[in-house]
């Protein structure tokens, strides 16, 4: 186990390797001019000065261009990246670091809640679906699921703000609370936090919960057709048992290694659903940056998610050889 | 004959069987894709009276049988009708709807109405209220909504929605085919060599590939938007560097099927004859390899179509894929993200080319559901 985990971290080191010499290559490719024209008119304003934006790029290795500062410079970040500075955002003049720390919990908990009805209600619905195969129930649930697959976040976004924040009048339209609520704390504030987030929230849980629902429904056809499954229903089992007591705990082993590989990843922002509604998370954020040409941030950022996802494949790793006695390690 | 001359026999034989089956594996995929030739052979069959035994159990070649399958299931069908609909709307409806073009603004004019009240105190010092009436001339018909004129009404530049809803069409299919195509190619490639040759080459492909599918692709596409962006690139040219970065972030999980497959049937029988026969490395790739990788690449593939539709369609909707005048889905919903009236009042500029990319992808979803089940021997039904 140990061997295999410190094997499995050496390979992760590798590939954030490879990931961060992507995003640095994509980012150099940017014309140098790039930075001094997004910043144009905060250097006319006077919020930031020409020296600092000359710092700041000097800082990244961001003005020299021949073939060696180039080199230069992506070790000069990345050892800073090992160290744990990410650099200061242009956008919101705070450290990378804080910003992603600060915000990111915005994100989680949408994100959070939105999993957890995923899994309540995509479980019951691929199990139903997996043991009336080729039923109503089947095929309605592979409906639901195409449609969920093939729904444009925003498009769908949109459609609900339409109907239910305009037409209706229900929920709010965009933001996290009301504009009179100034965040004094309290119950009333939190409610209407909770009242904000509904709207993003189901946009959330009907995207994601086709491949969800899919996933159940085939490994649950997997397990039935399994020889033990036979051997249960041969033993004169009731169909009942023979579904939630034999079959169903089979099922959920890979459920759970799919929750330990999605859990980090929560924290990374859901960036179009946050632009729709205007919601202060990180994936928002992040739009807003990559907008306005914030450079650090914006690396800063697709680092934070390289770690996020290298983490959950190691976590659904070790969590499959946790779960299933039957698996033995490479 | 003794026991030992029997079974030396019988060894001998072997090898032979299993070339067959082999290039009878081949064969089967290859049927796959010639659904159209089969097609047309089984029209022409049954009208002979006398037809030999032959022919008769030729009509159930692997290919058709696949075909039965997929047909079988309805929902197979209804996609199969979906995309052949979105394809005509697209590609032949500008032919024959040519009233307006795709960047033609209706110039017609328009006259916008604002009334407000207005309270005015009369010099005998009591209020009374006066309507007022501002009439504006508009130089372009904008946001009118639908109409027999404009069939789903006009966005605000004053462009007809009906009919930049199919040549955005064009472009947004258009896209994910070629994306497609080339992120097969790449992912066949690739994969091909990592499975085939193992050891070092498939370490060094595989590392690749986990790079890339540990890659945060949207956010990485968003950065490669703003990247096409800084560099100045023409609005025409944009839409090629598009679908060069989709391919780019996109064919790693191509090569991982592929290897997957290869590393399967690189281990069967038929492979050792073909080794016997002295087939060059070539040849045993792509004759007899790459043939049984296509069902589970076809069915890969039909969903990929589906999927970079999504992200084109994301990203033209942040106004980094495909930008105005040129129409694609995405970029037609992108004004509500800069104007909120739009989002509220006008749903006829936004609604059409959304529904029109749930359907898109909708019916590449069935039909790569239908051939994943048709395609799958294993499946009885």
């Amino acid at each position: 186990m140990f061997k295999y985990i410190v094997k499995r971290i050496l390979l992760a080191i590798l590939i954030l390797l490879g990931v961060s010499l992507i995003i640095y290559t994509l980012v150099r490719l940017m014309p140098t001019d790039y930075v001094d024209g997004k910043f144009q008119s905060q250097v006319s304003q006077g919020t930031i000065t020409v020296e600092q934006l000359q710092e700041i790029k000097a800082l990244y290795g961001l003005s020299d261009n021949s073939f060696w500062g180039i080199i230069k410079g992506y070790f000069q970040w990345l050892g800073n990246l090992c160290r744990g500075r990410l650099g200061t955002s242009f956008k919101y003049r705070q450290p990378v670091a804080q910003v992603i720390s600060q915000n990111m919990w915005t994100s989680f908990l949408i994100a959070f809640v939105a999993i957890i009805f995923e899994f309540l209600i995509a479980i019951p619905l691929g199990v139903t679906a997996a043991t009336h195969q080729y039923g109503t129930r089947d095929y309605v649930v592979t409906v639901l699921t195409m449609i969920g697959i093939s729904l444009p976040s925003f498009f769908f976004a949109a459609m609900l703000i339409k109907i239910f924040a305009v037409d209706l009048g229900w929920f709010p339209i965009q933001g996290m609370a009301d504009a009179s609520n100034t965040g004094g704390g309290g119950l009333t504030y939190f409610f209407d936090n909770i009242y904000h987030l509904i709207l993003p929230i189901v946009t959330l849980v009907v995207i994601n919960i086709g491949s969800l629902m899919r996933y159940t429904r085939t490994n649950t056809l997997e397990v039935l057709n399994a020889d033990y499954i036979r051997t249960a229903r041969a033993k004169g089992l009731k169909e009942s048992k023979v579904i939630y007591k034999h079959a169903f705990r089979n099922t959920m082993i890979p459920l759970v290694t799919l929750l330990a590989g999605i859990l980090p990843t929560l924290f990374s922002g859901a960036m179009i659903v946050e632009q729709v509604f205007s919601l202060p998370g990180i994936g928002n954020l992040a739009y807003q940056a990559m907008m306005e040409g914030d450079i650090p941030f914006v690396m800063g950022y697709n680092m934070f998610l390289a770690v996020l996802s290298v983490l959950g494949t190691l976590l659904s790793d070790i969590m499959y050889v946790v779960v299933d006695p039957r698996v033995k390690l490479a | 004959m003794n026991e030992e001359e029997k079974f030396d026999s019988q060894n001998s034989l072997e090898p032979n069987t299993s070339v067959e089956s082999g290039l009878d594996k081949a064969q089967t995929a290859l049927l796959v894709e010639d659904r159209a030739a089969d097609l047309v052979a089984t029209d022409t069959v049954p009208t002979e009276e006398s037809v030999p035994l032959d022919a008769n159990a030729k009509t159930l070649s692997p290919g058709m049988l696949v075909l039965k399958r997929f047909f079988r299931s309805k929902l197979s069908i209804v996609g199969l009708t979906m995309i052949i609909l979105l394809f005509l709307f697209s590609f032949l409806g500008p032919v024959i709807f040519n009233n307006w073009g795709e960047i033609q603004r209706d110039e017609s004019g328009k006259e916008e109405i604002v009334t407000s009240v207005i309270t005015v105190t009369n010099p005998d010092g009591t209020e009374s209220e006066v309507v007022q009436v501002t009439v504006t001339q508009l130089k372009i018909n904008s946001l009118a909504p639908p109409s027999l004129k404009h069939w789903l009404g006009t966005d605000k530049e004053g462009q007809d929605v009906f009919t930049r809803c199919m040549y955005g069409g064009r472009i947004s299919l258009l896209i994910s085919l070629i994306v497609v195509f080339l992120e097969t190619i790449l992912g066949v490639i690739l994969g091909g060599l990592a499975g085939y040759f193992g050891k070092w080459v498939d370490q060094v492909i595989m590392r690749i590939v986990d790079i890339f599918s540990c890659v945060p692709t949207f956010p990485l596409l968003l950065l490669a938007g703003s990247l096409i962006d800084s560099l100045g690139v023409d609005g025409s040219m944009r839409i090629y560097y598009l679908m060069a970065i989709l391919t780019l972030l996109g064919w790693a999980g191509t090569a991982r099927i592929v290897r997957g497959q290869i590393l399967y049937l690189r281990e069967q029988e038929y492979m050792t004859a073909a080794e016997a026969m002295g087939l060059g490395t070539w040849r045993k790739i792509f004759r007899h390899l790459i043939p049984n990788v296509m069902p589970q690449l076809i069915v890969s593939m039909t969903l990929g179509l589906g999927s970079t539709i999504l992200y084109e369609a994301s990203l033209s909707y942040l106004n980094l894929g495909v930008k105005a005048p040129y129409a694609a889905w995405g970029t037609m919903i992108n004004i509500i993200t800069t104007d909120v009236s739009v989002l509220q009042n006008n749903v006829w500029v936004w609604a059409p080319p959304g529904i029109l990319i749930i359907l898109a992808v909708l019916a590449f979803n069935f039909i790569g559901d239908g051939l994943r089940d048709a395609l799958d021997p294993r499946m009885k039904r």
